[in-house]
């Protein structure tokens, strides 16, 4: 107790020197937080968004689908098994069918895909009850797109565009279809190069009725399926290119949170040796006085140590308005930020986990007391007399 | 009287054009398509061509000598430009094969890559190697007559008869003397016209009568579309087998 009580005696007692080491402890203490909740924040903002839009609570793919590869495309389609189909009726599942076109916005040829859905459906937060049938027209193609593909086709809604495709004999066929909506999604995969149409409609123009290419499946769904011939992808695998994004970006995080503590451990680290080099005949006088070398270098150790303490009150003090206020707003995203294809909203709310928030103090002491600790390693070393003649260095 | 000679001169000229339509259009479609047939297919061919794609700020020209023969095998190998030059292509059934001397690489083409787009033209591996006699995968009615190229000719209509087929319906302007289409028009299952083939410099060539130049179209996207120009063809020659081998890629 003592060691604790002279350890932050002398830390006041240093004036100006311990708060400039504080305040730049403090400030790396709060931008590792800040960005790491950042990283956070649009982690479950990505990971919530991709399961409400595209992914689901897991998917069945037909065995021939790869998303990689759009050629597969063309030969990934049939009637969906009986297990799958069971969940389908009790709206546990809703069936997607992919075929490959070309659209001809204004004489310009563009390659999308054509994705069936159905109207009905619940499960994806795409609004597909847009795709409202004309019962006047049977030549009616309804479509909903993504505002990303509305920007890119320069279509508004209600207007109409030419789009080319083959059957599943690979007889082409061609016919307009009409943009009834276009959503706003921060998931540019179910965007970008898509246009959705009813489910029914595309399997009767590609000669595919009841054909599908995967099932999404609702996150109230209980029993799925065994042993079908149709792969079950879980929410791990469907999300794992963002988990990939994720990893690699906390790894960048470290890096930057690693630089930004070495300056702060620095200053810490230079004072340390400062102090030991000016205060040898404390040292000494500690020693003749009849503290052990360890009980000597215990309080140095906590001298150092306590730099981080308070750096993290004082970190507290003018960083968490700032984290609060910053948790609020949100911070806005350039309009091509989701260029990459990963879900990217508008604003990311930065999200400071408990978890998070005590890994980085422990960070912080842990950090603070081995470069405490590391010039105190000498005064182990020294003799007495040599000390309080100012000798030791 | 004069009025009644007037109706009668009208009538008479009304049933000579009827019977000449009939006899023209009363010609089995099937019968005109084989002469079509004749003209076009062979047993197998040796071809010199040109293939320029008009692009939106340029335009490029390929050459490339091609053997091929009926409708499985067939060889063509880049003559110019130089970028283009030495690559070669092998076609033996429904399988493609490239070999490009810059990658020195043979890489296999097929499924469904072979419906795109050859070196960015308007025309797919798939139409180039779609070389199945007309009559023998479209039903086919005569429409009518017209002139074009300053030639009469017949109005074809053609219904696919096969399933696996790219256009399920084509319209044809076949010379009605000499048996060559002179304007192709193929639609989708909707009836949305999706390409247009112009062909003229018909040439007599081994007895038969041959488009030596094609301008396809893409009627859905602006362009001027692909030119194919015919410079040399031989018909029913001798072509050693070892051409249609993998080992003539390299």
């Amino acid at each position: 107790m003592l060691e604790f009580k002279l350890a932050l005696k002398n830390l006041l007692g240093s004036g100006l020197r311990t708060w400039l080491n504080v305040t730049v402890l403090s400030i790396a203490f709060v931008i590792i937080i800040f960005y790491n909740g950042m990283l956070d924040g649009w982690n479950m903002q990505a990971t919530n968004d991709t399961r409400a839009w595209e992914t689901g609570a897991g998917q069945f793919w037909h065995p021939d689908y790869n998303p990689y590869d759009p050629f597969t495309f063309a030969d990934s389609h049939s009637k969906m098994e009986e297990g799958i189909l069971a969940l389908e009726e009790k709206e546990m599942a809703t069936p997607v069918l992919i075929t490959q076109a070309t659209g001809y916005p204004g004489g310009r040829l563009v390659n999308i895909l054509l994705k069936g859905v159905s109207p009905n459906q619940k499960i994806l937060s795409i609004p597909s009850h847009l795709l409202k049938d004309n019962p006047d027209d049977p030549y009616y193609i309804p479509a909903i797109i993504g505002n990303r593909m509305a920007q890119n086709l320069r279509l508004k809604e209600g207007e109409r565009v030419l789009v080319r495709w083959r059957d599943a004999n690979g007889t082409f066929d061609a016919r307009e279809v009409t943009i009834t909506g276009i959503f706003k999604t921060t998931v540019p995969t179910i965007d970008a190069g898509q246009i959705w149409i009813p489910l029914e409609k595309l399997q009767e123009l590609t000669s595919m009725t009841g054909e599908a290419t995967y099932a999404v499946i609702s996150p109230n769904a209980a029993d799925l399926p065994e042993h079908t011939k149709w792969i079950y992808k879980d929410d791990k695998a469907l999300l794992k290119d963002l988990a990939d994004i994720m990893a690699a970006k906390k790894g960048s995080s470290r890096v930057i949170s690693s630089l930004l503590l070495a300056i702060a451990l620095l200053a810490i680290f230079d004072t340390q040796i400062l102090s030991i080099f000016r205060r040898q005949k404390e040292i000494g006088t500690y020693i003749a006085l009849g503290m052990t070398r360890m009980r000597v270098v215990r309080l140095f150790t906590i001298e150092g140590t306590t730099h981080s303490f308070l750096a993290i009150l004082v970190g507290m003090a003018w960083g968490m308005p700032l984290l609060l206020w910053i948790q609020r707003n949100g911070i806005p995203m350039p309009a091509n930020a989701d260029q990459a294809g990963v879900a990217i909203a508008d604003k990311i709310t930065p999200y400071y986990g408990g978890g998070m928030i005590m890994a980085t103090v422990l960070l912080v002491v842990l950090s603070s007391l081995i470069v405490s600790y590391m010039p105190t390693k000498r005064i182990s070393k020294m003799k007495p007399t040599d000390a309080l003649r100012g000798k030791l260095v | 009287m004069k009025i009644f000679n007037n109706t009668f001169t009208r009538i008479i000229l009304i049933i000579i054009s009827t019977l000449i339509t009939l006899q023209l259009t009363g010609q089995n479609g099937k019968e005109i398509l084989e002469k079509v047939d004749q003209n076009l297919s062979s047993k197998n061919r040796i071809i010199e061509s040109s293939l320029t794609i008009h692009g939106r700020r340029s335009s490029r020209t390929i050459t490339s000598r091609s053997w091929t023969e009926g409708d499985k095998k067939s060889f063509t190998e880049y003559l110019t430009p130089a970028s283009e030059a030495g690559t070669k292509m092998l076609k033996l059934d429904g399988q493609l094969w490239i070999y490009t001397p810059s990658a020195d690489r043979t890489i296999q083409i097929s499924g469904h890559l072979l419906r795109q787009s050859v070196m960015g033209s308007d025309l797919s591996y798939e139409d180039m190697m779609d070389d199945r006699k007309l009559s023998d995968v479209y039903n086919v009615t005569v429409t009518g007559k017209d002139t074009l190229q300053k030639r009469d000719v017949l109005v074809l209509e053609l219904v696919a008869k096969v399933s696996d087929i790219a256009y399920y319906k084509q319209k044809m302007w076949i010379d009605a003397e000499r048996y060559v289409p002179l304007r192709q028009e193929m639609y989708a299952r909707s009836g949305q016209l999706l390409k247009r083939a112009e062909l003229t410099e018909v040439k007599r060539i081994q007895n038969r009568w041959y488009p030596s130049k094609v301008v396809y179209k893409d009627m859905l996207k602006d362009g001027k579309g692909t030119e194919f120009v015919t410079s040399s063809i031989k018909f029913d020659q001798t072509i050693p087998e070892h051409i249609f081998s993998k080992a003539s890629l390299r």
